[in-house]
């Protein structure tokens, strides 16, 4: 497996460099005093006020791209991703460094390639098709290609402004990746569509990725499509290169940062709210699950966590513990209200652990509540405290027998044929 | 030689399918949704033209007394109409097509350049309708007749550079579209366009010796050159029977290269911009 994946690489090393960036930075200069007369902005020249905030948006960032990759770059939104894949296209100009790209490239960066709503469909392609530097000849080689992929036959002789939005996305999509370009730069497209065009897209890039001859730069979030097409992958976070190589590892990398980057925003509104944080009070004033493990974890592994309480209340207090799928939504577990009843009054920590097993890949959220039993209804509890926020744990599973669709494993779980004659289960 | 025509063809083969795919483009749309479609290209200076000719050659009787003067006046004004469609449709080209620029990559002068293509392509139908007119009024053509394209060609340089250099300007500076409107009026009237450059000199004293300086304006002494060359030699004051001097009868060539060279280099040393600036 290991030895597959290092031969390929190689064989990608060998290929001619297609597309090379060299100590890229890029900066904008962002109006922060409008000089909205003539008057003003002599009073700011004189003054010195240049009215800009200087803005880095790319910092020597370097990288290779060898013919026929499947690039993939990744990052948090406002790190640089668009700005780069706009400096690869050329439209944007580094300030400094150099970016290099040799053949024909063709960008899908933004919804609707510019389009003109008064021509029809074909004259639209012929149009986006010269501006992409395709002569007649060229653009009736692929015309067929493109009106198929679109599904749109019989609406290429409407004016483009009577599409719906999905057809004209449809559109520029396919011209986009069926034009004979030799580098494809995409962004964001994967939601394009609905269904079954996303699958036929799916199938696209499936077959394009075994084109040696087709080079295809990805901008993406989504770190399925990333494992699933990707040769190679790049992190870029706050304008710089965080990581670049395997796509597994760099989707890794890029969970963690997402982690991360959760926590510090909750802290931050913690810090804003004063006193006691969110979903606590007088009564309960510390209420805390934290990772004992690490927060990222093969399925073999148990996540181990503690919970950090005070609580000086006399009377009988319990313990709920349940876990969220932040990926699919819903409780995935919960202790119920009066399992753990808690045997120490004051400040103290007390350790747990979960079984992964049962899971597929997927990130999960712990919430803890402290609760003393009801007043009114022996059966019930109320919550006292709430671990919620910053004070919430995060984990997720990573595990190469996994899948990422469905939250149970084949391990917890299987469907088996009752009549075995008629089914084959591979 | 034939690896430096094939150097121009890769060099400017790209371009050269951007400006075509924006003309056609430009030119279906420019009549779209109305019945008669295309005709009124021809259609309609044809009646602007009838208009004109009856106003000015039959009412206000603008003459220079000779028989030729109505075609005269077509020629000019169809040429000034070149220069205000050209610069007018150009000068918002870049920012018009932002949408494109901030998407795909091309080479982008070739938006402002479709512009006074479009402009040129009215211009040669207003001219095929001015020839019509030249027939019925019986001008007589001579060998100058060739050296026309000379003329227009210069005409066509000043113009782009003058468009190319003021959408630039737009780009960062909308006001330049306004300064231009005023502009363009006060170069109408400098010019001998809708009056005889005679129906000035000949009134003698210092307005007439000035008057004879309107020639050096790039756009008067092509317009000169052309109605001299096309339609009247013998009635058309050129900068060339002008002017003896040679400095002074190449002054507006000379204008007229400078003025593209700068409107090709100002835009090129900002075309690089122009998408993070809209």
């Amino acid at each position: 497996m290991t030895d597959s994946i290092i031969e390929k690489k190689n064989s990608y090393a060998e290929r001619p460099v297609v597309l090379k960036a060299q100590h890229v930075s890029k900066y904008f200069k962002l109006p922060t005093e409008q000089a909205t007369g003539l008057k003003q902005a002599f009073i700011n020249w004189t003054k010195g006020i240049k009215g800009y905030k200087r803005q880095d948006v790319l910092k020597d960032i370097n990288f290779e791209v060898h013919q026929g990759e499947f690039f993939g770059i990744v990052g948090r939104n406002g790190g640089g991703k668009s700005t780069l894949l706009k400096l690869i296209s050329q439209i944007y100009y580094p300030e400094n460094g150099s970016i290099e790209v040799s053949g024909k490239l063709v960008p899908f960066i933004e919804l609707g390639v510019g389009f003109n709503p008064e021509l029809t469909g074909r004259e639209n392609i012929y149009l986006n098709g010269s501006l992409l530097g395709f002569s007649k000849e060229e653009v009736d080689d692929m015309y067929d290609d493109i009106v198929e992929f679109a599904e749109l036959e019989e609406f290429m002789d409407q004016k483009l402004k009577n599409y719906s939005s999905g057809m004209q996305v449809r559109l520029a999509f396919s011209v986009a990746i069926k034009a004979q370009g030799d580098i494809l730069v995409l962004d964001e497209v994967l939601a394009v569509g609905d269904e079954a065009f996303q699958r036929k897209c799916d199938d696209f890039f499936t077959e394009i990725k075994k084109d040696p001859s087709k080079t295809v730069v990805l901008v993406t979030h989504d770190m399925n499509s990333v494992k699933r097409y990707c040769t190679r992958a790049m992190m870029i976070s706050h304008g710089e290169v965080i990581a670049i190589g395997d796509p597994e590892s760099v989707s890794e990398q890029y969970t963690m940062e997402n982690l991360r980057a959760e926590k510090r925003a909750t802290e931050r509104q913690r810090a804003e709210n004063g006193g006691y944080p969110n979903g606590l009070n007088e009564k309960c004033p510390i209420l805390r699950t934290t990772a004992v493990s690490s927060p990222l974890l093969t399925s073999n592994e148990s996540f181990k966590f503690e919970v950090e309480y005070q609580y000086d209340e006399p009377g009988d207090f319990y313990l709920a513990i349940a876990v969220h799928d932040l990926r699919r939504g819903g409780i995935t577990y919960d202790t119920g209200s009066k399992t753990f009843k808690m045997n120490q009054h004051g400040h103290h920590t007390v350790q747990f652990e979960l079984p992964l097993n049962l899971f597929n890949n997927g990130e999960f959220r712990i919430y803890t509540s402290l609760r003393t039993p009801s007043a009114t209804n022996p059966h019930a509890t109320d919550a006292v405290g709430v671990a919620i926020d910053d004070r919430a744990c995060d984990f997720a599973i990573r595990d190469k027998r996994n899948r990422d669709f469905a939250l149970l494993s084949d391990r917890a779980l299987t469907i088996t044929p009752v009549d075995a004659d008629a089914v084959t289960v591979e | 030689m034939k690896n430096f025509l094939r150097n121009i063809a890769n060099r400017y083969g790209y371009a050269w399918t951007v400006l075509k795919g924006l003309v056609q483009t430009d030119f279906k749309l420019r009549y779209q949704g109305s019945i008669l479609g295309v005709a009124w290209s021809v259609l309609k200076p044809l009646m602007l033209f009838c208009v004109m000719y009856i106003v000015f050659g039959r009412f206000l009787r603008m003459s220079d007394g000779t028989p030729t003067y109505p075609v005269v006046l077509l020629l000019g004004i169809s040429s000034w109409q070149f220069v205000t469609e050209s610069i007018g449709i150009g000068l918002r080209a870049i920012v018009d097509r932002g949408d494109l620029l901030r998407k795909i990559h091309f080479p982008n002068y070739i938006v402002v350049v479709s512009a006074t293509v479009g402009a040129m392509i009215s211009y040669a139908i207003n001219l095929v309708v001015v020839l019509v007119f030249a027939l019925v009024a019986r001008v007589e053509f001579t060998w100058r007749v060739v050296l026309v394209p000379l003329n227009i060609i210069e005409l066509y340089a000043f113009t782009l550079g003058l468009t190319l250099l003021m959408a630039t300007i737009y780009v960062y500076f909308r006001d330049i579209a306004h300064i231009w409107e005023v502009l363009a009026q006060i170069i109408f009237y400098a010019m001998p366009i809708i009056y005889p450059l005679t129906y000035v000199t000949n009134r003698g004293g210092t307005i007439a010796s000035l008057a004879r300086l309107e020639l050096l304006n790039p756009f008067a002494q092509t317009i000169q050159d052309i109605r001299h060359n096309l339609v009247a030699p013998a009635t058309q004051p050129t900068i060339w029977n002008t002017f003896s001097n040679p400095i002074i009868q190449l002054f507006p060539v000379v204008l007229a290269v400078f003025v593209l060279w700068l409107g090709v280099h100002v835009f090129r040393k900002h075309s690089r911009k122009f998408a993070e600036v809209m």
